[in-house]
This record gives structure tokens, C-alpha cells and sequence, in this order.
């Protein structure tokens, strides 16, 4: 091979045609999605509280469980109904549960007991497994696996957080918004015959400048001192609000040809003054879901369902640093056009000492794989065999709740 | 076959340097390996005795920030707090930077790439703030001292580190007949996470021929190994389960429950012909391909059975077979290795390191090994990082290696090299014509350094 700066430049000019007909590369409008409905997974890392979040304040034990953590309506906390009230981390959303699209399912939990660990916690929640190692990858790719029809865009992971939940045989997207890769014409040339004759590096190389040019965060693009600083600036995972980037990113795909979106939104860990950080996390959650909304569109919108499941509750009593630990029984936030909202869903337990898990965590009444996999069902039309036995294995998905409209 | 020095560097040791001559022959390789740790003593990280110190001053401050919980001292008390909190995080960077100078500095790089394959093997992590940065020094006092000895040192030193014991939920797993849980009824746990993953993980493989029942028993003559912060290591027979305990057909113990109970059966599962198969193949695997050759494995493990786990023994015979020296680059290096031999090709002076804040020095060096999906020290569990290329070359992990080798190596020199020169001093003779080509064709030396350090001859060794 005898390269020169002119055989550069035809080779690259043959490569933009090859890369608009690469399989991998086929521009979302072309694709065909299997259903139209839209569904967004979000993992809430770190254990959040449901007491504090959806608080039951129509309970006569609750008010003495907690103080520093105090809530209900005098505590300036939305009556819901009369039985539960919304912290006010989540009053953004207050406009959507009046328009019936937010609600919650309370006192629920996956089959997970007893050892309290994030880590095998979140591994359950994203496996869909009654215990570890029963199934391979996680539920919403054993979903993609029963649908045909489903193509690598149908599905995206998004963010710098490994998502459990979207691996294994069917092929998913990931990518994390300001990953992007923006490099001057002549380097992105280079840069592409290096990687030629080494097929997993082009690959990458050319998904990589593929969904950074898709990627709205990233401008026009292109050379210059002012692209080598902000490489600079993206040499690191991006800090502050990241959320938000995420979220709209989930948005513009889901837009598109996307069905499934799946996140983290993290620190819910709050062992220690969870009045700071409860509010901060929640404000996240808030804007997160705000973000999608107005990214959607309110026709896309009213087909999405939003999902925000975490890996387990925490205890009922405030700690001694106004704060609470690792529980068992958990709440599950839903919102978009698509839910049935404006209700709390799920059989509460009751706070008095007899009621809870353990003597220390409210007891979860349902298994939250149950609230999953009907709004997969509802959703995708994923049969319910399937549900039970591939995405969910041994699971019993019980009576239909009717979250979806 | 013909030695091949270049060769030898990229694909056994840290890579290729401007500054460093790579080794003459597999002898001398393995010569280096068995003398002084050089690198350990230039740049120094301390042992994990000295750095558990840290952690009971992190308890100590943490209990004194309770205390003063609703009292006038508490905002002293938490800016204590935070403060040595901050500090120790600053520690931990400066080790990392350590760390990566041991790679572009040492001339026996085949050591630096065993303490990585050995730290990853034995992975543990602190679970906890107070522990959470002492994954590096427990690799200095587990991994470092014996990775020339036999693999049984290696594994009794890991098994009996406080990190691990920690790390594998081991510390407080007492025997359900044993003294502490008839006296507690809550501390009646028998916890398997540890035994598991010494029979999984560390010693026979998974597909290893042991079953859940050898489990249970291992863990059960585990009981009793334990640590506090003060003392280190504690065997405490109080925990341990009375009686005897068989595993893989043979009977530990029935007596008085003791420590060498435990380490003859460590030293048992470390001489087993499964554990010599597991051990040659993950080697093979780490330093020539993801599927290796089977004739390689196989020379590898009868040379482990020949001299009973004799580590020496086992890289000699890794460096003497032909399949190790196939020209054609395969392996691609995960993070960290990638950061350093850019490094080391860059010839990054120590003083630049040195001069780095904290704060830079986790921007430039360790904290974009993340996007690259390498957290580093934190991998998901403690199978430890993956082997396979295709966990590394994603399309957001490749993008964010481009985005280093076009932004970092001009905050890390001076004066960039000529791209020309630099390929050579990169990748000597694995410098190919596109490489050659792509180095003459840049339009800057950012980016010509950039997109040299961005090949896949770099990428692969």
C-alpha cells in the first residue's frame, strides 16, 4: 500500500459512502420499530426513601417514627389524597399528577431479603431474577429478545453508568451524552484509515462519530483550538447536570426510532442528613422527567411511560444522624401520558411495630417485577408466559393494576 | 525461535520508551523479575499496615463529628472531618500518580504487568469510606512481595488480607455451632461470599471440580478469619466452626479450631491440577489473546504441576514457548495499561507528575480511565476486569481514549515530540504505514501525537 495526502483523500471519500450504507449505521428514520408506545427505565442507585418521598402521613404511626425527617402537610409537604403527601423535592411535578400523569406504587420491593448490600441489590433489581445468577443479563434485554422485530436503536443505555438491566443477547445502544468524539476533518480522515484494516476498532470509531453528529449537545462541530479545550473539558465524565443532558438525550432518541430509554440517576444513599439530600436527589428526578416531557413533545409524551425503581426502601425510624439506613420495602415512581395517574397504587402495610419487615423497614406487599412486567405487557404486548418465564422468570404477575390508560 | 526485544516490551511489559532500552532475552526478563522491586522503592506507595492507620483516624474523626451532633463543636469537629477525608483522597490520587510512574520509569515491566494481573485476580475493594482507598497499598504488601514465589503465598497473602476479608463479607461469618453464635444469637451467619470465590475465582475456575457442598464446608473452615483495624489479620477461634470440615474429599481440623487448619487447605486448592489449568489459562489469556493457544496452556499448567505452583517457573515456561511470540498485535490494553504506555512512550518526566495538584492530576490521569469504563480500583465485583476486547473498544469507551490522546499529552509535556519521531519512539518497528503515513499526514502535532497513540498497533499488544 503506498499512501499518499491524495490517495487519502479518495479512500475517505469512498468511506463516507460505504459508512451510509453500513448496517450499523442505517439512519434511524429507515428503521422500523416493532410497537409505538414509549417506555423509560430509571434506576434510582443508593436505596431511596419511600416514606419521605410519598409520605404517609394519614398513618398514626408515622409522625412518630420520624423527626427531623417529619412530614405530611404541615410539614409544607402536597396532600395527595388525603392519605399520603409529595415532598417537596417533587413539587415540579405537581402539574403532572393533576393531569393524571404521575403517580406511585408504595410498599413495594423485589425478592430481595436481608443483606441490605447496593450492590446485590441493584444486580436483582436489574437481573429481574428471584435470586442471583438465574438468568442471563438483565430484564429489558430478555424483553428485546421476545420481540421480533427489534433492532440495535430500539433500545438505548444512556450514560456513563453500566446498566445491568439493558445487557445480554439482543442488541441495545449505549452511548453517554458529552461522550462525543469531535475531532477536526483532517484527524477524523486519519483517524479512520488507522482503524480500517481492524474491524472493532471501526466500528466503534465510526458509531462513536455517528451518534456524536446526532448528539444535538455537540453544535456544528469541528477543528480548531477552541474543540481541542473542550476535549479537554470532556477528558472526564461530565459533572453538575449531567441529568438533564441525559434525559434530553433519551428524549431526541425516543423521538426518533428509540422505544426503550434506560438511566441512573444516583445518590439516594442518605444515611446522614437526608434532608439535604433526599431534596437534592429528588430535585434531579424532578428535572429529569420534566426534561423528557418537554423533550418529547406532548405527542410523544402521551404515549411514554416513565418508570423509577430503586433496589430497596430504608428503615422506618430516622437514625441518629438525620438520617435513615438500608431498608427493604420501597416505592416506585411512575409518570408520562401513557400511565393511569393522579393515584398511589400498592397495599399499604402499616407503620406500627408489629406491620413492619423485620421490626425496622416497611414490609413490602408486592414485588415490584409484578408492576414491571404489566406495564411491559401494556406497552409492548409482551404475552404474560413470556413475561414470567423469560423476562421475569418465576415471577407471578398477579391481577393487572391497570397503571396504563 | 528469535527473541524480539520490541516485542517482549509491548506485549510483556509496559511498553515501548524513548528514554529505556527493552530487554536483551527472556533470561533477562526473568532476571530482573527475581531481583530488587526498583520501581517499588523509587516510587513509593505505602504498605497496607501503614495506610490502615488512616482509616482508624477516619473512624475516630467520624465518631467526634457524632458526638458534637446539635453542639457548638460540631462545625469544628466536621471541618476535621472533612478535612482528612479530602486529604486521604488526595493521598490516593498521588498513589495512582505513583503508580503510573512505576510504568513509564521501570525497566522490568513484565513485574509491573504481573502486579496488575495479580491486584485483578485477588481483586477486593473497600466497601466502605473509611477503606475505600486501600486498594493500591493492599497490592503493595499482598501482590508485590510475592509474585516470584509460589501462587500459595500469593493466595494465603490475599485471603488473609484484612481488605478481603472485608471485601468478601469473611470478617464476620462465624460457624453456626461456634461459641460467638450460640452467645449471639444475630451473629449466627455463616457467610459463603468468600469461600465462593477462592474455589470460583481464585483457585479451581468455575468449571472446577467442586461443588456447593465444598463450599459450604470451605466456608465453614473459614470461620474464624477475621481483622480490626488496630491488630490487622486476627484468626478468632471463637467464630470458628467446631469439628471437621472435608473439602474436595479431604478432612481439615477436629480439633482445636486453628489458622493452619485453614492454610493447609489454601495450600492444598493452590497445588490441585484444576487450580494449575485456571491459573496458566488466565495468564495466557492476559498476556497473548482472549481465546489463547491450547499448546501454550498446556505447557504452562505442566510446568505449574512440575514445581508446585512455582511462579517463576510457570512465566519461564509462558516466555519460552513460540505461540507467546506471534507478531500480529492481539490483546487490547484495557485503560489504565493504555494511560500508562502512552505515558511511558511520552517519556513523561517524574518531576510533572510530581508537580501535578491533586485535583489536575485525577483530571488528567485517573479519572478519565472512567468514561473509558475503567473506574479504576473499582471494578464491578471480584471477578475483577474484563479480558475480552470487546468490553473495551465500545463507541463511548473508544471515544473517550481518542479524547485523551488528543487533549492530555499536551498538558502533560512541554513540548510535544515531532509526530515523525514519535511513532518510532511508540512503536519501534510495529510502527506500520498507516501509522507512518497518518504521522506525516497531521495537521498539528496534538493531533499527530493524538492519532499515533489512537492507532490500533498502539491500542493492541
Amino acid at each position: 500500500m503506498n499512501l499518499t495526502r491524495r490517495s487519502l483523500l479518495t479512500r475517505s471519500a469512498a468511506l463516507g459512502c460505504s459508512l451510509a450504507a453500513s448496517p450499523l449505521l442505517t439512519p434511524v428514520t429507515l428503521a422500523a420499530a416493532p410497537w409505538d408506545t414509549r417506555l423509560v427505565v430509571i434506576i434510582l442507585r443508593g436505596g431511596m426513601d419511600a416514606l419521605d418521598v410519598v409520605q404517609p402521613y394519614g398513618d398514626p404511626d408515622y409522625a412518630g417514627l420520624r423527626q427531623s425527617l417529619a412530614g405530611g402537610p404541615d410539614a409544607g409537604s402536597a396532600d395527595l389524597d388525603g392519605f399520603y403527601a409529595l415532598h417537596p423535592g417533587l413539587a415540579p411535578l405537581l402539574p403532572l399528577w393533576r393531569a393524571g400523569q404521575l403517580g406511585f406504587v408504595q410498599a413495594v420491593s423485589t425478592p430481595y431479603r436481608d443483606r441490605r448490600s447496593h450492590f446485590d441489590g441493584q444486580d436483582l433489581l436489574e437481573a429481574g431474577t428471584a435470586g442471583p445468577g438465574q438468568a442471563e443479563g438483565g430484564w429489558l434485554n430478555r424483553l428485546l429478545q421476545l420481540i421480533p422485530g427489534v433492532e440495535a436503536r430500539t433500545a438505548f443505555a444512556i450514560g456513563q453508568e453500566r446498566m445491568l438491566l439493558m445487557e445480554g443477547g439482543a442488541p441495545v445502544s449505549q452511548w453517554a451524552p458529552g461522550a462525543g468524539l469531535m475531532l477536526s476533518p483532517q484527524a477524523e480522515r486519519l483517524a479512520g484509515l488507522l482503524m480500517e484494516e481492524d474491524p472493532l476498532f471501526h466500528a466503534a470509531l465510526n458509531e462513536a462519530l455517528e451518534l456524536t453528529r446526532q448528539d444535538l449537545s455537540f453544535g456544528a462541530g469541528g477543528g480548531g483550538s477552541d474543540a481541542d479545550d473542550m476535549m479537554m473539558s470532556m477528558m472526564t465524565a461530565p459533572k453538575g447536570k449531567a441529568h438533564t443532558e441525559v434525559a434530553a438525550y433519551a428524549a431526541q432518541q425516543l423521538r426518533g426510532d428509540s422505544r426503550i430509554a434506560a438511566f441512573s440517576i444516583n445518590g439516594w444513599d442518605t444515611h446522614h442528613r437526608q434532608a439535604n439530600g433526599l431534596k437534592n436527589a429528588l430535585g434531579r428526578l424532578s428535572e429529569s422527567v420534566l426534561t423528557l416531557q418537554s423533550g418529547l413533545g406532548p405527542e410523544v409524551w402521551g404515549k411514554t411511560a416513565v418508570a423509577a425503581v430503586t433496589e430497596f426502601g430504608r428503615t422506618v425510624r430516622e437514625n441518629g444522624t438525620g438520617g435513615t439506613d438500608h431498608g427493604t420495602g420501597g416505592a416506585m415512581l411512575l409518570a408520562g401520558g401513557a400511565i393511569r395517574g393522579g393515584r398511589v397504587l400498592g397495599r399499604w402495610p402499616g407503620l406500627a411495630e408489629a406491620d413492619l419487615y423485620d421490626r425496622r423497614d416497611l414490609m413490602p406487599t408486592a414485588d415490584v417485577r409484578s408492576s414491571l412486567a404489566w406495564l411491559l405487557h401494556g406497552l409492548t404486548g409482551a404475552g404474560r408466559s413470556g413475561l414470567e418465564t423469560d423476562v421475569f422468570p418465576g415471577l407471578d404477575m398477579g391481577s393487572n393494576p391497570g397503571m396504563l390508560l | 525461535m528469535r527473541f524480539d526485544s520490541e516485542l517482549a516490551e509491548i506485549r510483556f511489559g509496559a511498553g515501548l520508551s524513548p528514554l529505556l532500552q527493552p530487554p536483551e532475552s527472556a533470561g533477562d526478563m526473568l532476571e530482573r523479575l527475581k531481583g530488587e522491586d526498583e520501581a517499588a522503592r523509587v516510587f513509593p506507595v505505602p504498605r497496607f499496615d501503614e495506610a490502615i492507620a488512616g482509616a482508624r483516624t477516619f473512624w475516630q474523626l467520624k465518631k467526634e463529628r457524632s458526638q458534637q451532633e446539635g453542639k457548638p463543636g460540631y462545625k469544628a469537629a466536621d471541618k476535621a472531618f472533612t478535612d482528612f477525608r479530602r486529604a486521604r483522597n488526595h493521598a490516593r490520587i498521588g498513589w495512582h500518580g505513583q503508580h503510573l510512574l512505576r510504568h513509564v520509569h521501570t525497566r522490568d515491566g513484565f513485574r509491573e504487568r504481573l502486579v496488575l494481573f495479580w491486584a485483578d485476580h485477588f481483586t477486593a475493594q473497600g466497601k466502605n469510606a473509611a477503606l475505600r482507598v486501600m486498594a493500591a497499598p493492599y497490592a503493595e504488601t499482598v501482590v508485590r512481595p510475592h509474585l516470584a514465589g509460589r501462587f500459595e503465598d500469593l493466595l494465603i497473602a490475599a485471603v488473609t488480607s484484612p481488605l478481603m476479608l472485608h471485601y468478601l463479607d469473611q470478617r464476620n461469618s462465624a460457624g453456626p455451632a461456634s461459641w460467638a453464635a450460640k452467645r449471639r444469637k444475630r451473629l449466627a451467619g455463616l457467610n459463603e461470599n468468600l469461600a465462593r470465590e477462592v474455589l470460583e475465582l481464585h483457585t479451581l475456575g468455575v468449571d472446577g471440580p467442586y461443588s456447593q457442598t465444598d463450599v459450604r464446608q470451605l466456608a465453614e473452615l473459614f470461620t474464624g478469619l477475621s481483622f480490626n483495624a488496630k491488630d490487622g489479620f486476627m484468626f478468632r477461634p471463637g467464630m470458628a466452626e467446631p469439628g471437621a470440615e472435608t473439602v474436595l474429599e479431604k478432612a481439615y481440623g477436629g480439633g482445636k479450631p486453628e489458622l493452619g487448619q485453614v492454610l493447609s487447605a489454601l495450600r492444598d486448592l493452590a497445588r490441585h491440577p484444576a487450580t494449575a489449568r485456571h491459573i496458566a489459562r488466565k495468564l495466557a489469556v492476559y498476556f497473548t489473546a482472549d481465546v489463547p493457544d491450547p499448546e501454550l496452556v498446556d505447557h504452562m499448567a505442566a510446568r505449574y504441576q512440575a514445581s508446585d505452583g512455582g511462579l517463576m517457573q510457570v512465566y519461564a515456561a509462558l516466555l519460552e514457548h513460540p505461540a507467546a511470540w506471534v507478531p500480529e498485535l492481539r490483546n487490547v490494553k484495557p485503560p489504565f495499561d493504555f494511560l500508562a504506555s502512552a505515558c511511558r512512550a511520552l517519556a513523561v518526566p517524574q518531576a510533572r507528575v510530581a508537580r501535578l495538584k491533586p485535583g489536575k492530576l485525577n483530571r488528567l490521569l485517573l479519572a478519565p480511565l472512567t468514561p473509558m469504563g475503567q473506574r479504576w480500583e473499582f471494578s464491578s465485583g471480584p471477578d475483577g476486569w474484563s479480558e475480552a476486547d470487546t468490553a473495551w473498544i465500545t463507541p463511548q469507551a473508544l471515544a473517550a481514549r481518542l479524547r485523551w490522546t488528543m487533549a492530555a499529552p499536551r498538558q502533560l509535556l512541554q513540548d510535544l515530540p515531532d509526530p515523525r519521531e514519535f511513532a518510532e519512539a511508540a512503536l519501534g518497528t510495529y510502527a506500520n504505514e498507516r501509522v507512518r503515513f497518518a504521522a506525516r499526514a497531521a495537521e498539528t502535532r496534538t493531533e499527530g501525537v493524538g492519532l499515533i497513540l489512537s492507532s490500533p498497533a498502539f491500542q493492541r499488544r
